[in-house]
C-alpha cells in the first residue's frame, strides 16, 4: 500500500563547475522506491531542467552514480528507506569529478585514466590461430574474473581520498582493470601493464585505506587488486636483477 | 607522485630500520643499567667501524625513509608538485643524512 500524504524532503544539487546551491523539494514518500526514482519525480513533476543521468535502471550500465547523504551509490539500486536520514536526502553529483550539470559529471577523466592505466585489451593471437583453452578454475583466470564485473560508475574513484589528493592517482577503477588484463593469459603484453602502473600515478601511491572496497556496489575487491599490483610489481624489481 | 622505485626504497628503508631501532634501543637500555657514563660509552664507540657502520646505515635508511613520507605528505596535502616537490624531497634527506651523520662522526671518528 502506499502512503501518498507522507513526503520526503530532498535537497539537489543545482548548478555546474563554477557555483550551485542545493534546492529543496517535498516528494511523495512510497513503501518501495529508489533515489534514482525520487530524482526522476523531481525533474518529470516539477523541473524539467533538472540534469541526471542514467539508462539501465537494474544496476548494470554504472551510469547513475550520484552522492547521496554523502556517500557515493548507484541510484537505480538504492532503496529511500536504507539511506533516508532523519527523513532527508540530499543528492549531489559524484566526487572527485568535474560537474556539468546539476546531478551529471563530466567521466572524462575516469575513463582517459582507465585507458592510461592499461586497460584496452592487446590481443596475443589472430582469428587464425587456434583459440588457447584456459580453464576457468585456473588462478590467473579466477582473479581476472573477480573485477571483470565491475560496471564503471565510478563510485569507487569518487569513494577515494587519495583520487582527492592526487589527481594524478590513476585511481581504483583503473587499477582494478589493468590488474585484471594482467591476470589474463590472453593478453599480448602484460609486463607493459605492470609497469604502466609502476609510474608517477600508479598503483604505489594507494594508502590501503579500503573506500573503494567498501562502496563498491557489486561487491568487488578493487584494493585487494591494488595490492595485488603492488605485490607483482615489487616482485618484479628482484626478478630483474637476476 | 610517488612511483616503483620511490615505493621499493621507502620500503626496503623501513626493513632495514626495523632491525635498527630494536638494537638501538636494546643496546641503550643495556648500557645504562651499570650507570655507563657518556665517557665510558664514547670510549667504546669512538675508533670502532662496527659501531660507525651501525648508526651510519641507521641515519641513511632514515633519511630515505623520511624523505619519501614527507614528500607524499607535502605534495597531498599542500599540494607541491614538480620541482618543488623534488627540492623538497632531495633536501629533507639531505639535511636528515648531514645531521645525523655529523653526530655519528661526533661519536665514532677516534678523538
Ligand atoms: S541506471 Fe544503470 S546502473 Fe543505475
Amino acid at each position: 500500500m502506499t502512503q501518498e500524504h507522507d513526503t520526503l524532503e530532498v535537497s539537489v544539487w543545482r548548478g555546474d563547475a563554477d557555483r550551485g546551491q542545493f534546492e529543496t523539494h517535498r516528494v511523495p514518500a512510497y513503501d518501495n522506491q529508489t533515489v534514482l526514482d525520487v530524482v526522476s519525480w523531481i525533474q518529470q513533476q516539477v523541473d524539467p531542467t533538472l540534469t541526471y543521468r542514467f539508462a539501465c535502471r537494474v544496476g548494470m550500465c554504472g551510469s547513475c552514480a550520484m552522492t547521496v547523504n554523502g556517500t557515493p551509490r548507484w541510484t537505480c539500486r538504492t532503496h529511500v528507506n536504507k539511506v533516508l536520514k532523519d527523513g532527508r536526502l540530499d543528492i549531489a553529483p559524484l566526487r572527485n569529478l568535474p560537474v556539468i550539470k546539476d546531478l551529471v559529471t563530466d567521466m572524462d577523466p575516469f575513463f582517459d585514466k582507465w585507458i592510461r592505466a592499461g586497460g584496452a585489451h592487446a590481443p596475443s593471437a589472430s582469428r587464425h590461430d587456434p583459440i588457447v583453452e584456459i580453464s576457468p578454475q585456473s588462478e590467473g583466470r579466477a582473479t581476472a574474473d573477480a573485477g571483470i564485473e565491475c560496471i564503471n560508475c565510478s563510485v569507487c574513484y569518487a569513494a577515494c581520498d587519495t583520487v582527492s589528493a592526487n589527481p594524478d592517482y590513476l585511481g581504483p577503477a583503473a587499477l582494478q582493470r589493468a590488474w585484471t588484463v594482467v591476470n589474463d593469459e590472453k593478453h599480448g603484453d602484460r609486463q607493459a601493464v605492470l609497469d604502466t602502473v609502476s609510474a608517477a600515478g600508479g598503483c604505489h601511491n594507494c594508502h590501503s585505506m579500503g573506500s573503494c572496497t567498501m562502496h563498491c556496489p557489486n561487491d568487488l575487491d578493487p584494493l585487494g587488486a591494488i595490492l595485488g599490483l603492488k605485490r607483482a610489481t615489487a616482485r618484479g624489481v628482484f626478478k630483474r636483477r637476476r | 607522485m610517488l612511483d616503483l622505485r620511490l615505493y621499493m626504497l621507502q620500503r626496503l628503508s623501513a626493513m632495514l630500520m626495523a632491525p635498527f631501532v630494536l638494537v638501538h634501543l636494546g643496546v641503550m637500555i643495556y648500557a645504562i643499567q651499570g650507570g655507563l657514563s657518556a665517557g665510558e660509552i664514547l670510549g667504546r664507540t669512538r675508533g670502532s667501524l662496527p659501531w660507525f657502520l651501525f648508526y651510519g646505515g641507521f641515519v641513511a635508511a632514515a633519511s630515505v625513509h623520511a624523505a619519501i613520507g614527507l614528500r607524499v605528505i607535502a605534495a597531498e596535502t599542500l599540494g607541491l608538485r614538480g620541482r618543488a616537490l623534488a627540492v623538497l624531497t632531495w633536501g629533507v634527506g639531505a639535511v636528515l643524512l648531514g645531521l645525523g651523520m655529523y653526530a655519528v662522526f661526533a661519536v665514532t671518528v677516534p678523538a
